[in-house]
């Protein structure tokens, strides 16, 4: 008998038993039909060849194991950066239940959101009486300031107007007057969760700026776009702003909401953009957006305002975060101060220490287009080689960009950017033009497993490890954060290849 | 009846309606219906063995905007019935969200070359675009079914999960996987498990059953081989975390052989030949109740409910499915419980104590709400609440079985109601999911997911129950819950006043 009270074993160990793999076994020969396994071996190393690489990247319609996911995700997620703001998602009601599963697994934290429950009534009539009923009851359960509507992809197709249905529910009095209810259309057969955090962003900015004279300020708005890391991310941003002395506003700041304390209390909402922030917002000099591909839209409307914008790709290392704060300092007109001068000079001396390690270290990269923008610069300023970098949810326009990044360096000679593909394309192009590691999000495991290249997670959704969203990854500081991140997985290889021999080679004490 | 079961169930209609007094008037008199203290079983219900009756409304629409935890049709199709089918593709068709939150979140083990010949951890969607949705998607999906043939030529067939869209738009995906079928002549079976269908996940089950039903049941050829008089169908087991192995392996010690495991580490074959089995066991029964009916009609295979959680239940599940069989079965069985008392002892022993008098609340799915009730009393703990998602009547009235009289009773809770009855009651242990976890750790009350196992398990079977015990300890007796409030509180209030 495998199990024992002493020493409990669970899945991990318990199924590596003798009594359990033999059961296997039999079942596997007995009843499953399974094919032998010459002819699965056979098949498994067909599909690491370049013959399969042609069949595989010649799919025109299956999408197999996508790195996007669908607008209204991006919706939720950027309503949540705002004070006491729920999400009601209209349409069916499991799209939510996804959405929040999905947040609370990747910063495991409460993810609250409301439905208004739409089934095939509604798909017939219409939802508006969902809509009134749903106001309704979220405001008086949840007590919120403000109500983020967005929409699934029933409510889409069904043509459901949101704008008429939410005046109809306030002339109903399901909800005041005056109560603030911004709301965007988030079809989730249009762009992906990028799209849908541009548009729920621009949703809010329309409902507190529209038709107002704005007032002039000196503040400057910041817009992180959807981050996995925007814990870390945004506080660390406002420590750069703090030393900067900039007044700005961060349009969707998640870092509270998304880090709640444990102390006996579930705070349903917490920090986050207040209201009246959001509302003067709209005089800003200028918005700044961490993430072209989530703000568009978004920089489009405050352009409208008068106001400057900008687009970086995910400030990341020297150059990335060099960016930022020049951007910051041309914006606002403020110097950049001596102290981040030095924080910049302690990662350059941190990347002079490792550079023999690092050096010609070949990588592949997937994850949000600016995300892998901004990894692949990075990668490039440590002397590595971003070979295939990979964006499900990006344009041919994000290509031609990373084209360009390529040609800025003599490590970019043969990389290569992949829009619109997924990770069973990166799976053909690990197993045909392997690299050193796999820089992505949890899914990226299997892919570890499929073809051995080390997996470094560093973006979202990261569900299989804990607490890296607490820390940042950008800024020079983030910077060090993804440095050394590279660097345990670069030296576990060493470690792990050594011990391999089975001698006492290449086993350094000193690295 | 005594009278702290009278109090109880007082005490918490007291905190019904008070938890009530929050919702607008329409939605109170919609909620009020499916919460109760599960009440005194009358006297015919005693005489069927039930302790309480637990008469609330269930499988009715959710009331907008009050944060269901529910899911759809698509989760318990895809999700819950076929995802665990391990040798089909099972495309997601549709846009890319349904298959991408869904992707690897179920924890269904199983043995196999993933992408290979098994496709359990992979992610297929038709991804639609706003082309799709105005000119249909047919013609896609006939495209991706050839793609999937050349890509994966030892997948055994294809399934469709229907998204939102798909009966919205109009499209026919029965024609489209009856021209496949004939053209490659692998098994296409198309799914109308559109998320808006129905009011839960459990219309996902129903449909998906039928789709069993009828597209592949009935359907392969002709099999004449023998089948032994021992062969039994594991059914409604999904092998989250092992459990159709922890479960298995006592079959088998028994002497039985299982045909097939539906569909937790299932084959399509293993789907295909269920029929010729002596006896379907069914253990959640919610979702896979359909599909036992129907073979009890078509193909004469007796079905019999069983329960695999806690040493009470595992012993009187064993002799229950051995009084089907011969006396060698029933001698084997008692040899099986026998063979793991002492482990049972050993578990009970070390952890009973930690464990004596702790109060449980749970929220769960099909048919956990109750199964797992006895798995905690055979601990020494007590359940204080209990509630389903998406039951219907009779999984109510089974429920009747488990708990006593005054357990706090909730259908379809709403985030809001179960916060408010956790705050009241102050139990030491709530079992959930994912959305409720975090809110709940962060009032101070431990937790534990009871759909994933919390990435533990097995809980099922002997094995199960050890693994089950130890976790449930770990999530109560952690030094964290000791760590909530700073040591300085009351001195800092004094120096604080101090400086005013």
């Amino acid at each position: 008998m495998p199990q024992s009270a002493e020493k409990v074993l669970d899945h991990a160990p318990l199924f590596r038993q003798p009594e359990y793999q033999e059961m296997l076994a039999r079942k596997r020969a007995e009843v499953e039909d399974m094919p032998p396994a010459e002819k699965v071996a056979e098949i498994a190393d067909w599909t690491k060849s370049w013959d399969y690489r042609e069949k595989n990247f010649a799919r025109k319609s299956l999408c197999i194991n996508p790195a996007k996911a669908c607008q209204p995700l991006g919706a939720v997620f950027a309503a949540a950066g705002f004070e006491k703001t729920l999400s009601f998602v209209h349409g069916s009601q499991g799209c939510v239940a996804y959405y929040r599963s999905h947040l609370a697994r990747h910063f495991k934290e409460p993810c609250s959101a409301v439905s208004s429950s739409m089934t095939e009534d509604a798909a017939v009539f219409g939802g508006l009486a969902n809509m009134i009923e749903g106001l309704r009851n979220a405001h008086a359960l949840y007590e919120p300031k403000m109500i983020a509507v967005s929409t699934t992809c029933m409510a889409e197709v069904i043509g459901d107007d949101l704008q008429s249905f939410i005046i109809n529910a306030k002339e109903k009095e399901a909800i005041p007057q005056d109560f603030h209810v911004p709301f965007a259309h988030t079809p989730a057969f249009v762009g992906s969760h990028t799209t849908g955090y541009d548009n729920m962003l621009k949703g809010i900015l329309e409902h507190f700026w529209k038709g107002k004279e704005a007032e002039r300020n000196d503040t400057l708005n910041i817009v992180p776009g959807f981050d996995g890391y925007a814990v870390g991310n945004n506080r660390e941003l406002k420590r750069i702003l703090y030393l900067m002395g900039i007044k700005a506003t961060i349009l969707s700041d998640v870092s509270d909401q998304f880090d709640t304390p444990s102390d006996g209390a579930f705070r349903m909402y917490d920090g986050g953009t207040s209201l009246a922030a959001t509302e003067a917002a709209a005089g800003a000099r200028a918005t700044l957006s961490l993430q072209e591909a989530c703000s568009h839209k978004t920089l489009e409307y405050a352009a409208s305002f008068g106001q400057a914008t900008a687009a970086l790709h995910y400030p990341l290392g020297v150059a990335g975060t060099d960016e930022l704060v020049m951007k910051l300092s041309e914006l606002s007109g403020k110097p950049i101060p001596e102290e981040l001068r030095k924080e910049r000079g302690r990662l350059v001396d941190a990347l002079a220490d490792s550079q023999s390690y690092l050096h010609g270290k070949s990588y592949a990269i997937f994850g949000d287009p600016d995300f892998v923008y901004g990894m692949a610069r990075f990668v490039l300023e440590t002397g590595g080689e971003p070979k295939h970098c990979l964006a499900t949810n990006a344009t041919k326009a994000w290509g031609e960009k990373m084209e360009a990044l390529f040609a800025t360096s003599p490590f970019g000679e043969g990389c290569k950017a992949w829009p619109g593909k997924d990770l069973w394309h990166m799976r053909s192009l690990l197993a045909t033009e392997p690299v050193d590691l796999l820089i992505g999000s949890s899914y990226g495991k299997y892919l570890e497993r499929d073809t051995g290249t080390k997996l470094v997670r560093l973006t979202f959704p990261i569900f299989d490890r804990h607490h890296h969203h607490r820390f940042p990854v950008l800024g020079y500081q983030g910077g060090l954060r993804v440095l050394v991140t590279l660097l345990d997985a670069i030296f576990d290889k060493l470690d792990e290849a050594a011990g391999a021999a089975g001698a006492d080679i290449s086993f350094d004490l000193t690295r | 009846m005594s009278l702290d079961d009278e109090n109880a169930g007082a005490a918490s209609a007291d905190l019904i309606e008070e938890v009530l007094k929050a919702y607008p008037d329409k939605a109170a008199k919609k909620r009020r219906r499916h919460l109760a203290a599960a009440a005194a079983p009358s006297a015919e219900e005693e005489s069927e063995g039930l302790v309480s009756a637990c008469g609330v409304k269930s499988n009715i629409k959710s009331i907008p905007g009050v944060m269901t935890v529910r899911g759809c049709a698509y989760a318990g199709s895809k999700g819950v019935v076929w995802g665990p089918v391990k040798d089909m593709v099972h495309i997601s068709h549709g846009p890319v969200g349904c298959g991408q939150y869904s992707w690897s979140q179920r924890r269904n083990y199983y043995t196999g070359t993933t992408g290979v010949d098994s496709f359990g951890t992979m992610q297929f969607t038709s991804d639609f675009q706003e082309k799709d949705i105005v000119f249909g998607g047919d013609k896609k999906l006939e495209t991706i079914i050839d793609e999937i043939n050349e890509l994966f030529p030892l997948a055994k067939g294809v399934t469709v999960q229907s998204e939102c869209p798909i009966g919205l738009i109009g499209d026919d995906i029965e024609a489209v996987a009856r021209k496949k079928k004939k053209e490659t002549g692998k098994t296409v079976v198309p799914v109308r498990c559109e998320g808006f269908r129905g009011v839960s996940q459990s219309l996902g089950h129903h449909i998906a059953n039928d789709a069993i039903r009828d597209w592949v049941l009935g359907k392969g050829e002709a099999d004449e081989e023998e089948i032994g008089p021992y062969a039994v169908n594991i059914i409604g087991d999904y092998n989250i975390g092992g459990d159709a192995w922890a479960s298995r392996i006592l079959l088998e010690e028994m002497g039985l052989n299982v045909l097939a495991s539906w569909s937790g580490d299932a084959t399509l074959k293993e789907l295909e030949r269920a029929p010729k089995a002596r006896l379907n066991l069914i253990h959640c029964y919610r979702s896979m109740n359909y599909i036992c009916r129907h073979m009890e009609e078509k193909y004469g295979v007796p079905w019999t409910e069983y329960n695999f959680f806690g040493p009470s239940q595992i012993a009187q599940s064993l002799r229950h499915i051995a009084s089907h069989f011969d006396d060698t079965i029933k001698a084997n069985a008692e040899k099986v419980i026998a063979k793991y008392q002492p482990l049972v002892d050993a578990v009970i022993a070390k952890y009973g104590p930690r464990l004596k008098g702790k109060k449980v609340m749970l929220y769960v799915g099909g048919l956990r709400p109750r199964h797992v009730v006895t798995a905690y009393e055979d601990l020494g703990m007590e359940i204080a609440g209990t509630g389903y998602e998406f039951a219907h009547n009779d999984d109510y009235q089974r429920t009747g079985h488990y708990v006593k009289e005054g357990t706090l009773i909730y259908d379809d809770v709403t985030s809001y109601e179960l916060e408010r009855f956790i705050e009241a009651i102050r139990p030491d242990l709530v079992g959930s999911g994912i959305k409720e976890k975090y809110p709940i750790q962060k009032m101070g009350v431990p937790f534990r997911q009871m759909h994933s196992w919390d990435y533990s398990g097995p809980y099922h079977g002997y094995d199960g129950f050890a693994i089950f015990a130890r976790d449930m300890d770990l999530a109560i007796n952690n030094p964290v819950w000791g760590l909530f409030d700073a040591p300085w509180a009351a001195s800092q209030a004094e120096l604080a006043e101090a400086a005013e």
